[in-house]
């Protein structure tokens, strides 16, 4: 299912490589089963030394060197899209720190759940306070690591209204799994409420399934 | 044995017979026959293997239910940065080159010694040592938390005694550093009369562009280590940014080594496998120039490849995109040495025992490893998998199912040339298939919960992770039910096997054409070298 920006891109680069690793995993499998029946010393008592195919060994140097490019090609189409932040996005400024995330929007709420609106483009501007963290959000397929020093910049956007995990992917400590946290993506009329009002009571998702 | 003795009375005494200036243990711990320094790093390298094995074993037990299983976050850390720490820097860096290489790389040569023996035994001495320091931490200040990579600024933080691991990594390089060095001056200088390059050996042409790999990358790695003990001790700002340092220049700089360090890993164990191959097909090698090659060009491109574990780090995209296209690179002399193994079984006269059970195994996991490693290269998919089980999976895949289980194939290989014994094939049989199946259950698993998003190094889990953590703790059984087995079978044979022929495997390359165990210095006579290494159906054929 579709469930942000960038996953079925993600997805379909996956299902790229993994397509053609299992075709090419089978063939090799099977070939080394088939041989070592076929071959085996009961049935072929005189093996044959052949040093080499010239063909052959052009043929599976140019043929993964096809496939890997196109693989290279797909990931490069895909990581553009990740690296160009939109210019209408809604800026949030990500605090990480031993072991906990704060978000600070642009009218001065902050929180520790991240609010978006429903398809939003969010830019989130990544801070750490102490060690490196990563903001990472499995349901969408994105993540980037939060440098202390380093301004790091992601962004996203959600396309369905529900809570999706967001886990601290580098290592950070003690209570490094711990660092965990939702985005909440709101429809747009609950979101803005909810910024207006800033300091309300928490905003609950419609469809409030837990986002795996 | 005493039988024995009176048809081969004219022959040198065997390596594990002769008497040397010193007695009993100092016979070994002083000895500079590379035979018995290889034994020697093998003895503490299992050791360590299975050190760190059950530590894995704790690790996958405390995951067996959300929240705490047996201990708490803080040990749950100490632990998986220890048994990475072994795993990496005491048993699958020096691993085989030091244990099967510094055996057979002067019997496969022709030669009767490596090119250095006193240093050959200063970097055993070096590899104890630091083994030896790192463990002090154990009672000085407590075994470091920070994840086998000690990443800045982290190390900095942390109360654990860091710069006394760092300081043993440091120690360990120049046991690697020297190893290398060691290895790539015998080729050059003793091979057999009649040896040119092109009729090496492939395992030897693996430990070749290790060796390189050893000696070029391994210095980055201690300079590494010394800027973070310098940072630590003298407060210089190198790596943290609270001082002024750059915590991604440390990631530079870990991985110039680090990545390169898979190569170490892994090269030597594709060399075993190109020996095997051959020998269980009792034809030649497919493609024996394609496989040389291979192992020199993946040496030199996994060497500029390091960026690739830096993705999301938010290093430039230009960076990114290069480390990618580069990386994918590796992936084609990879193919090449896979491809070439497959090809020589085609035609042979096979012979399924144990070591070869080992070697199909390997093909079987390592190619798993290398095609979730181009998932990894492919550059939006890396960002989703980066730091999560997908990645720990894909690591065990290459170093454990490649590596190690190369290791297991070399020492079923070459078990009766080194103790002149055999272990029991049934048993060995069994092992394998237990490991196989346990293996994949364990490591397979950690695939899928990756790229469901379970992030690596996490102490505990969300409820829809645990089915995943459950099967892949049974499968962890399974595995290390069939390793001990496996040892078990070894130790047995080592002491009550049967007495092994000369050549049980009917192997072409020198080592095996030495009669019995190998005396002191190799070869009552330096051979002379004549054709390919493995031509088997020519009048080198040996009749079994």
């Amino acid at each position: 299912m579709n469930t942000g920006n960038f996953t079925s891109q993600v997805e379909a680069s996956f299902l790229f490589v993994f397509v053609i690793s299992l075709v090419l995993l089978i063939g090799i499998t099977v070939a080394m089963i088939y041989f070592i029946i076929r071959y085996h010393h009961t049935k072929n008592d005189k093996p044959k030394d052949i040093h080499g195919h010239l063909g052959l060994e052009v043929a599976w140097t140019v043929i993964p060197t096809i496939l890997v490019m196109g693989m290279f090609y797909y990931g490069l189409v895909g990581y553009e899209k990740m690296d160009e932040i939109p210019e209408d996005a809604m800026k949030v400024e990500v605090t990480g720190r031993m072991w906990e995330w704060k978000f600070t929007y642009e009218n001065g709420t902050t929180t520790d759940t991240l609010y978006v609106p429903v398809d939003q483009a969010v830019d989130l501007s990544l801070n750490s306070a102490d060690v490196i963290h990563s903001f990472y959000i499995p349901g969408l397929k994105i993540k980037r690591d939060v440098v202390p020093g380093l301004n790091n910049h992601m962004w996203f956007a959600a396309d369905q209204s529900k809570r999706y995990d967001v886990f601290c992917a580098e290592y950070c400590g003690d209570e490094h799994a711990y660092m965990y946290t939702q985005v909440v993506a709101l429809p747009r009329e609950s979101f803005d409420q909810w910024y207006a009002g800033s300091g309300s009571a928490a905003p609950q998702v419609t469809s409030a399934d837990t986002a795996q | 044995m005493a039988s024995h003795a009176v048809d081969v009375d004219h022959r040198e005494p065997n390596y594990l017979e002769v008497r040397g200036r010193h007695d009993g243990i100092l016979g070994w711990i002083m000895s500079t026959d590379h035979k018995r320094i290889g034994l020697m790093y093998l003895f503490l390298l299992l050791i360590f293997f299975i050190s760190a094995m059950t530590l894995g074993f704790f690790m996958r037990l405390e995951q067996w239910t959300v929240g705490q299983t047996l201990m708490d976050a803080k040990t749950y850390n100490t632990l998986f940065t220890v048994h990475g720490v072994i795993m990496v820097f005491l048993v699958v860096v020096p691993g085989i080159p030091a244990t099967l290489g510094n055996f057979f790389l002067p019997l496969q040569l022709g030669a009767k010694d490596v090119a250095f023996p006193r240093l050959n035994l200063l970097s055993w001495w070096l590899y104890l040592s630091g083994a030896l320091i790192i463990f002090l931490a154990l009672f000085y200040g407590g075994l470091p938390d920070t994840g086998w990579t000690f990443y800045a600024p982290y190390n900095v933080r942390t109360t654990t005694n860091v710069p006394l691991a760092v300081f043993g990594v440091f120690i360990l390089g120049f046991s690697s550093i020297l190893t290398g060095l060691n290895f790539v001056t015998t080729m050059h200088q003793m091979r057999a009369p009649g040896m040119g390059w092109f009729q090496m050996p492939l395992f030897c042409w693996g430990l070749y562009a290790t060796g390189w790999i050893q000696v070029l990358a391994t210095p980055i790695l201690g300079i590494t280590m010394l800027l973070v003990l310098v940072e630590k001790t003298l407060h210089i700002g190198v790596f943290n940014p609270a001082i002024g340092g750059d915590p991604i220049l440390y990631q530079h700089l870990f991985w110039i080594y680090s990545h390169p360090a898979v190569y170490i890993m892994i090269l030597p164990a594709m060399g075993i496998i190109s020996e095997i191959m051959p020998t269980f097909s009792r034809r030649t090698i497919f493609g024996y120039k394609a496989i040389a090659y291979s192992s020199l060009a993946i040496a030199l491109a996994g060497s500029l490849v390091w960026g690739h574990h830096m993705f999301t780090t938010g290093q430039s995209f230009t960076a990114n995109v290069i480390f990618s296209l580069l990386t994918f690179l590796v992936g084609i002399p990879t193919a090449i040495k896979v491809l070439n193994w497959v090809a020589t079984l085609y035609k042979g006269s096979i012979r399924l025992e144990p070591p070869l059970l080992f070697a199909l195994s390997f093909i079987f996991l390592f190619s798993i490893g290398g095609f979730t490693g181009l998932m990894q290269g492919v550059l939006n998919l890396d960002i989703h998998l980066h730091d999560t089980y997908f990645v720990v999976a894909h690591f065990h895949y290459v170093m454990f199912g490649g590596t190690i289980m190369g290791l297991f194939a070399g020492l079923h290989y070459w078990f009766p040339k080194m103790f002149g014994k055999m272990y029991q094939k049934s048993w060995a049989n069994i092992a394998w298939a237990l490991q196989l199946v346990g293996f994949n259950m364990l490591y397979f698993t950690m695939l899928v919960m990756g790229y469901n998003g379970m992030p690596r190094r996490y102490y505990d889990h969300l409820e829809y992770f645990n089915f995943g953590h459950k099967l892949a703790t049974v499968g962890s059984w399974v595995l290390i039910s069939g390793i001990l087995i496996m040892f078990i079978n070894l130790l047995h044979g080592l002491l009550k096997g049967e007495k092994a022929p000369s050549n049980p495997w009917g192997g072409t390359t020198l080592e095996w054409q030495i009669e019995d165990l190998p005396p002191l210095e190799n070869f009552d006579e330096i051979p002379e070298v004549h054709g390919g290494p493995y031509d088997h159906n020519t009048e080198a054929e040996v009749a079994k």
